[in-house]
């Protein structure tokens, strides 16, 4: 059984594979992203997809970029930003717009899993309450 | 000194050059120009205005002289017509009417007579005793023969003394007489000789001939030639004055104003030095001259004083430009070297984040149980503990430089000191290790930020090391980097145990472009720029050195302290 559904965004292809093959190895279900559009593409794809590890900086579409069109489009996914230390600041904007967390890179693999694990567990409490706000919604006109 | 080394540089001696000379040239052209006009100008009016006053002069003393001429002409014609030959006769009638006359006129007349048709004096009045005198042979009698009124020309005659005649010839019963009267010279001569101007101004009388008729001032009589020329000309409108200018033999200029009396038969003649009529147009040449040579010294020195000192400027202002540029080279220098070690240091980590990412995997891979009894497996793990610690320091490595680079900015935020300060000795440790070189720190920990620029603080900071590096290079020591609050300022201290400053740099570290360094190896603007910073920032940079025991820099910026801010907050 899958702890998440974890979305790996980087243009470091090698990085990604390693990286998709150790979180995989502890019981995360992985799918990967080469750049900021192919992950919008993933996301739209697999809706169950819960947590996204975004790089920063990347060619093309940056992590910021990527980040607040994936809080557009999928406002319940949670995102962890992943990067050098010449982005920190970008990183903290991330936060802004709506990131759950950053780490820098390279980055330990517990620290790592806690954070996604926090995120998996923040957008499930996200969900319920969606869901059981829904459901009052529902009892309620029924009830009416 | 420094500033006449740099006047000698051959652009700033043409730009002076220039400047001096275009200066001059506007202003000494304009006054050339406006004195050479004013003057001429006032030399022909003036010299119009002279001759036009002689040429009057001349002509009321001509009048003045016809009229003398005519009046004493009327004097013996009036006598010749009213009386009869025998009261004419008459000595004693004679010498009655002679002291009517003198009574009337003055001493003017001399004599009276009265002459035959022959020559021969028939009656006499006078103080000569001239009774009986024959003058039939005398030039007058013929001319006075001829003529019923005559005025001779001056002559001797039989007394032996200067003297002129007026006759008039009459025709009574029993023959032709002649009644002549002398006029006394001295009393004639003054009316000519009055005529004085200036020192060398006099007129005298010639006759047709040339021959004086009036005494001149003897020192400066026209030579004969020139007397010719006036007569010449005088002779062609003998009815108008006029003036001229003629050289004497001894190069003298001199003005000549005639004019014709007695019929043309005499001249009188005006003459003055040139040079003395026209005294005041010599004067004004002179004041002109003299304001000039002045007004031409003034310009000369002002303009020298002037380019001088604007060149001077010029060149002070340039060497400042020059500094600054050096300064702009060297900041755009640091952040161009900034950029270059965050673009190294990021491309970096990616590779070893890569790295440390497989070493993970292995790691992982190791957990299974086919590897579990690998009897190297301890020394697997060994190894791969090692590569992740490695990358661990990789990353450190590149974490310090991205976080130097990254703040390239000028920005002025609240500044941490004793933070900026562990960042610089990380930094600077690896270097001062190759020199044996030890960092001390003895940071305070209550120590106010600092509002600047985190990139400029950095700056002072790392130069000050560096340069304390730099001096221990060889030697190797210890760098002690102290900080200190005292009420609102921080104070940062940085002490080496190097070979110390000698007394004679001291004064002048601070100075742009002083070094001591290797010509190639320093700008000499380190220093200068801390020092500019720190003033900048309303702080103090201070250095005590002692050789042979070490320096030590001693840094004060104002502190944001809350009753600072609270008092910036009221003044706002």
């Amino acid at each position: 059984m899958t702890l998440c559904n974890v979305l790996l965004v980087d243009d470091e292809t090698a990085f990604v594979e390693t990286m998709a093959k150790r979180l995989a190895k502890r019981n995360l279900q992985v799918s990967a992203a080469y750049n900021g559009n192919e992950a919008l593409q993933k996301l739209e794809k697999d809706q169950t997809t819960e947590v996204v590890i975004l790089d920063v900086k990347m060619p093309g579409m940056d992590g910021i970029e990527t980040l607040k069109e994936i809080k557009k489009r999928h406002p319940l996914v949670e995102v962890i930003m992943l990067t050098g230390h010449a982005t920190v600041e970008s990183a903290i904007e991330g936060m802004k717009w709506g990131a759950h967390d950053y780490l820098m890179k390279p980055c330990e693999m517990e620290i790592l899993m806690t954070k996604v694990d926090e995120a998996a567990a923040k957008k499930r409490r996200h969900e319920d309450r969606i869901t059981e706000a829904r459901i009052k919604e529902i009892s309620s006109k029924r009830g009416y | 000194m420094k500033n006449n080394r740099l006047l000698q540089n051959p652009f700033y001696k043409s730009l002076m050059r220039n400047m001096f000379l275009t200066v001059i040239l506007v202003s000494i052209t304009p006054m050339i120009l406006v004195i050479i006009l004013l003057l001429s100008r006032f030399q022909t009016s003036y010299e119009e205005k002279v001759e036009a006053h002689l040429k009057e002069l001349v002509l009321k003393h001509k009048q003045n002289i016809d009229g003398f001429l005519k009046e004493r002409m009327n004097n013996i014609r009036y006598l010749s017509k009213v009386l009869n030959i025998e009261q004419l006769s008459d000595e004693q009638f004679l010498d009655e009417r002679l002291a009517i006359l003198q009574s009337e006129f003055g001493p003017v007349f001399v004599d009276m007579g009265i002459v035959n048709d022959k020559g021969k004096q028939v009656a006499y009045a006078g103080p000569f005793k001239l009774g009986e005198a024959d003058y039939h042979e005398a030039e007058w009698f013929k001319k006075a023969n001829t003529y019923p009124n005559f005025v001779s020309d001056v002559f001797l005659g039989l007394r032996g003394l200067p003297h002129f005649i007026v006759s008039a010839k009459k025709d009574f019963k029993g023959g032709e007489y002649i009644l002549r009267a002398t006029i006394d010279f001295v009393a004639f001569n003054n009316l000519v000789e009055n005529i004085r101007i200036g020192e060398t101004g006099f007129a005298f009388i010639v006759n047709h001939a040339g021959e004086f008729q009036t005494k001149p001032r003897a020192a400066s009589v026209p030579n004969r030639a020139i007397l010719d020329e006036l007569l010449l000309e005088g002779k062609k409108i003998p009815e108008k004055v006029k003036v001229s200018r003629k050289e004497d033999s001894s190069g003298r200029d001199h003005i000549y104003v005639t004019a014709s009396l007695k019929n043309d038969d005499w001249m009188l003649i005006y003459q003055q030095d040139t040079a003395d009529a026209f005294s005041i147009v010599r004067k004004a040449f002179q004041i002109a001259l003299l304001i000039f040579t002045i007004g031409s010294l003034g310009i000369v020195i002002m303009s020298y004083l002037i380019s001088h000192r604007t060149v001077k400027r010029i060149a002070r202002a340039d060497q400042e430009k020059e500094m600054m540029n050096q300064q702009v080279i060297e900041t755009g220098k640091l952040a161009s070297i900034g950029e270059l070690a965050a673009g190294i240091a990021h491309e970096i980590n990616n590779p070893v984040a890569i790295m440390v990412e497989e070493a993970g995997w292995i790691q992982d891979l190791l957990e299974e149980e086919e590897f579990k009894k690998s009897e190297n497996l301890d020394e697997l793990n060994r190894a791969l503990k090692q590569i992740g610690n490695q990358g661990r320091r990789c990353k450190e490595i590149t974490h310090k430089l991205l976080s130097f680079a990254r703040k390239t900015d000028s920005r002025t935020q609240e500044v941490d000191i004793n933070q900026l300060i562990r960042e610089i000795i990380g930094i600077s440790e690896q270097r001062a290790k190759y020199s044996k070189i030890v960092f001390q720190s003895d940071l305070y920990s209550g120590l106010p930020n600092v509002r600047a620029s985190q990139t400029e603080i950095q700056q002072i900071f790392l130069n000050i090391i560096n340069n304390a590096i730099d001096a221990m290079e060889k030697s190797g020591g210890s760098i002690t980097i102290s900080t200190r609050q005292s009420t609102d300022t921080v104070m940062i201290e940085f002490a080496d145990t190097g070979p110390g400053i000698p007394m004679a740099n001291l004064g002048r570290i601070f100075d742009p472009f002083f070094t001591t360094k290797p010509v190639g190896k320093g700008t000499g603007l380190g220093l200068s720029i801390c020092y500019g910073i720190v003033k900048k920032l309303g702080g103090d940079i201070q250095v005590k050195s002692v050789v042979g025991f070490g320096t030590t820099f001693q840094i004060l910026l104002p502190a944001i302290t809350t009753q600072n801010e609270t008092m910036n907050i009221n003044n706002g």
